[in-house]
């Protein structure tokens, strides 16, 4: 039972080269290993947030050397939900990736994603800071192959701005690792949680440079404005697949903010007091607003899902600003939300590109597939514009519920329902071009129009039905990110199960 | 020896900085080169500057420099160049695609998604 923690990380690293090495040549056999691969990953990821959810945290110590020496993986309530989450997520897209075929259309796709899924899952459970990094890197470096998949002027241009500013970012980290190394000698989350107390008031200077280095480098990884720039482009032409599952990839910097911001430099600790009300709650309502106008001034689907995209990391960021036990439980009811929502949306984009060649948001002839693409728009978009009876609506309350005690609650107020109206009539606005004018438009002759295949549905279905899901259990749901962020606000066993765990290094041997 | 390093780190800073601004893909690649060079000697200083101090224990050695900034410059060496590998690889297929070493979107007539043609 010990090493099942470090399985999310191990399990994709093995199946991805053994699809490059021993199935190169044969997209049956990767597809058959790919889809194993995720379905033991739900196995597992299910087995830890079933293990976790009674409020046990789990340690690992990779090699047993004890935590501030040792790399530690620790499984809590929020990170095993994290990793069950992208887990699911992940076998939904595969699904749609193999019924759409989008993964013939260039090498090593499904390797790629292995890789990603490992970066992803590894950044959820790692209690170390450098080790965020390289995870942070490895989810990166595949998120670039998976990006540029395909080929094509327009994706390698996107992915050229892509990964560009994720360099730029990556290269933030180091400079935000090395200031919390130099001024607290340890990068061990739960030792700087100690550590970072201890500093003197009158030495703060280096601690807070690295604790706003560090939220910047978050930001970027949740693109919240000003640090959004790479996000509408990239996500736009990234293939719709990947694109779902860079849903989940915002969602990793929202959740270290969430982690590193509730343990490591708390909102209640002195040095960096007003960075999270000062700095980071106007961003996100800005973030919010402008993402929702984004989505009614898109010209075309897939840039319109992108600034849905910012939207709601928008939302979510404006909840986790405000740093209390119930926003926190807020924000992650939400964050499961969007991403599905998010991915949701990706994949529909992708149904009206294969039904009608293009997705500019201009009245055309009638689309291939047209009632039932339209029937999953529809769901989706009140998923995402937060009307009732969808989660959405339910994550927008409870966001309004918890900035109620706020004494910005005026403001917070008005940016939500405001962006809120917005984004639905961008969302109303879009349906109706794509799906009710099309009916007035006479089909041409030389239109070329391919059904989307029957999988490629069921995967959508499924990620709606999860949605739905996520609705009808949201009393359950709700009660859960409540006993989460309530672990996350008393992190001592957390702290206690990390240090206090002995490893190798514990009883040095006599005559050292 | 503090001047030094810290004005070396300083100038690679600002000139990675100045490099990445200018826009084309190949001043931008250099100049993130730049920045990460400047960052792996930060790195490399986080752990205190130390001169002739041996890492690792043994006998008869007072003095010590830190390990693990070696160790973190070192993986962070190796990660960074693989990303400009990548890079290059990349910037160099969209420059052969599209005939434009332009980082940023150029404005177009009608401006749609645009560069599909």
């Amino acid at each position: 039972m010990a090493h099942w923690i470090i399985i999310p990380v191990v399990l994709p690293a093995l199946v991805a080269p053994f699809i490059v090495l021993a199935a190169r040549y044969h997209i049956g056999i990767q597809r058959v290993f790919a889809l194993a691969g995720v379905t033991a990953l739900i196995a597992v990821a299910a087995g830890l947030a079933w293990q976790a959810s009674d409020g046990t945290v789990t340690l690992y110590q990779l090699g047993d050397w004890a935590a501030p020496f040792g790399i530690v993986l620790v499984a809590d309530r929020l990170s095993t939900m994290m990793v069950l989450l992208t887990a699911v997520l992940g076998l939904f897209v595969l699904l749609y990736a193999i019924g759409s075929g989008w993964d013939e259309r260039g090498r090593h796709f499904h390797a790629l994603f292995q890789f990603q899924l490992m970066g992803i899952m590894g950044a959820f459970l790692t209690g170390d800071l450098f080790n965020l990094f390289v995870f942070f890197e490895v989810l990166l470096i595949a998120s670039y192959g998976l990006m540029i998949h395909a080929g094509g002027n327009a994706r390698l241009r996107a992915g050229v701005q892509y990964v560009l500013f994720n360099l730029i970012g990556s290269t933030l980290f180091l400079f935000a690792l090395g200031s919390i190394y130099a001024e607290t000698g340890t990068l061990n989350m739960a030792d700087l949680a100690e550590r970072v107390q201890l500093i003197s008031p009158e030495n703060t200077v280096g601690i807070r440079v690295a604790a706003v280095l560090l939220l910047l480098v978050f930001a970027i990884k949740a693109a919240l404005v000003p640090l959004h720039f790479w996000l509408p482009a990239s996500y736009a032409e990234a293939p719709a697949p990947v694109a779902a599952l860079f849903a989940i990839m915002t969602k990793v910097g929202a959740y270290a903010i969430i982690r590193v911001y509730t343990m490591i430099f708390p909102p209640e600790l002195a040095a960096t007091a007003g960075l999270h009300d000062v700095w980071l709650l106007p961003a996100a309502l800005i973030s919010l607003a402008i993402g929702m106008v984004g989505v009614l001034a898109a010209k075309s689907l897939d840039r319109l899902v992108a600034f849905s995209v910012i939207g709601s990391m928008g939302m979510v960021m404006v909840v986790i600003a405000l740093f209390t036990p119930e926003s926190i439980a807020a924000a992650l009811y939400y964050i499961v939300h969007s991403t599905l929502a998010a991915a949701t949306l990706f994949l529909i984009s992708d149904l009206v590109r294969t039904g009608r060649a293009d997705v500019a948001l201009t009245p055309q002839a009638p689309m291939a597939g047209a009632p039932l693409t339209a029937a999953l728009f529809f769901a989706a978009a009140i998923a995402m514009a937060g009307l009732p009876p969808l989660s959405g609506f339910i994550g927008k309350l409870l966001v309004l519920d918890a900035a109620f005690d706020s004494d910005r609650m005026a403001l917070i107020w008005a940016v939500v329902l405001v962006s809120s109206l917005i984004s639905i009539l961008g969302f109303a606005r879009a349906g109706s071009v794509l799906f009710w004018k099309a009916n007035s438009i006479d089909p041409t002759e030389d239109a070329v129009q391919t059904r989307p295949h029957a999988l490629a549905y069921v995967a959508t279905g499924g990620l709606l039905a999860l949605l739905v899901a996520h609705t009808v259990f949201a009393g359950q749901m709700h009660g859960y990110t409540t006993q989460m962020s309530a672990q996350l606000f008393a992190p001592e066993p957390y702290l206690s199960e990390v240090l206090e765990t002995p490893g190798k290094l514990s009883e040095p041997k006599e005559g050292h | 020896m503090e001047l030094l390093v810290s004005s070396a780190i300083g100038v690679l800073t600002a000139g990675g900085i100045y490099l990445m601004l200018r826009l084309r893909t190949f001043p931008v690649i250099l100049g993130i080169s730049l920045l990460t060079y400047a960052v792996n000697v930060f790195l490399f200083a986080s752990g205190r500057l130390t001169v002739g101090a041996p890492p690792i224990l043994r006998d008869g050695v007072e003095v010590y420099t830190d390990p693990l900034p070696q160790a973190l410059v070192l993986t962070a060496i190796v990660i960074s160049f693989g990303m400009t590998a990548v890079v290059v690889m990349i910037g160099l297929g969209a420059y052969l695609g599209s005939n434009d070493d332009h980082v940023d979107d150029q404005p177009t007539s009608d401006d749609t998604s645009g560069g599909a043609a």
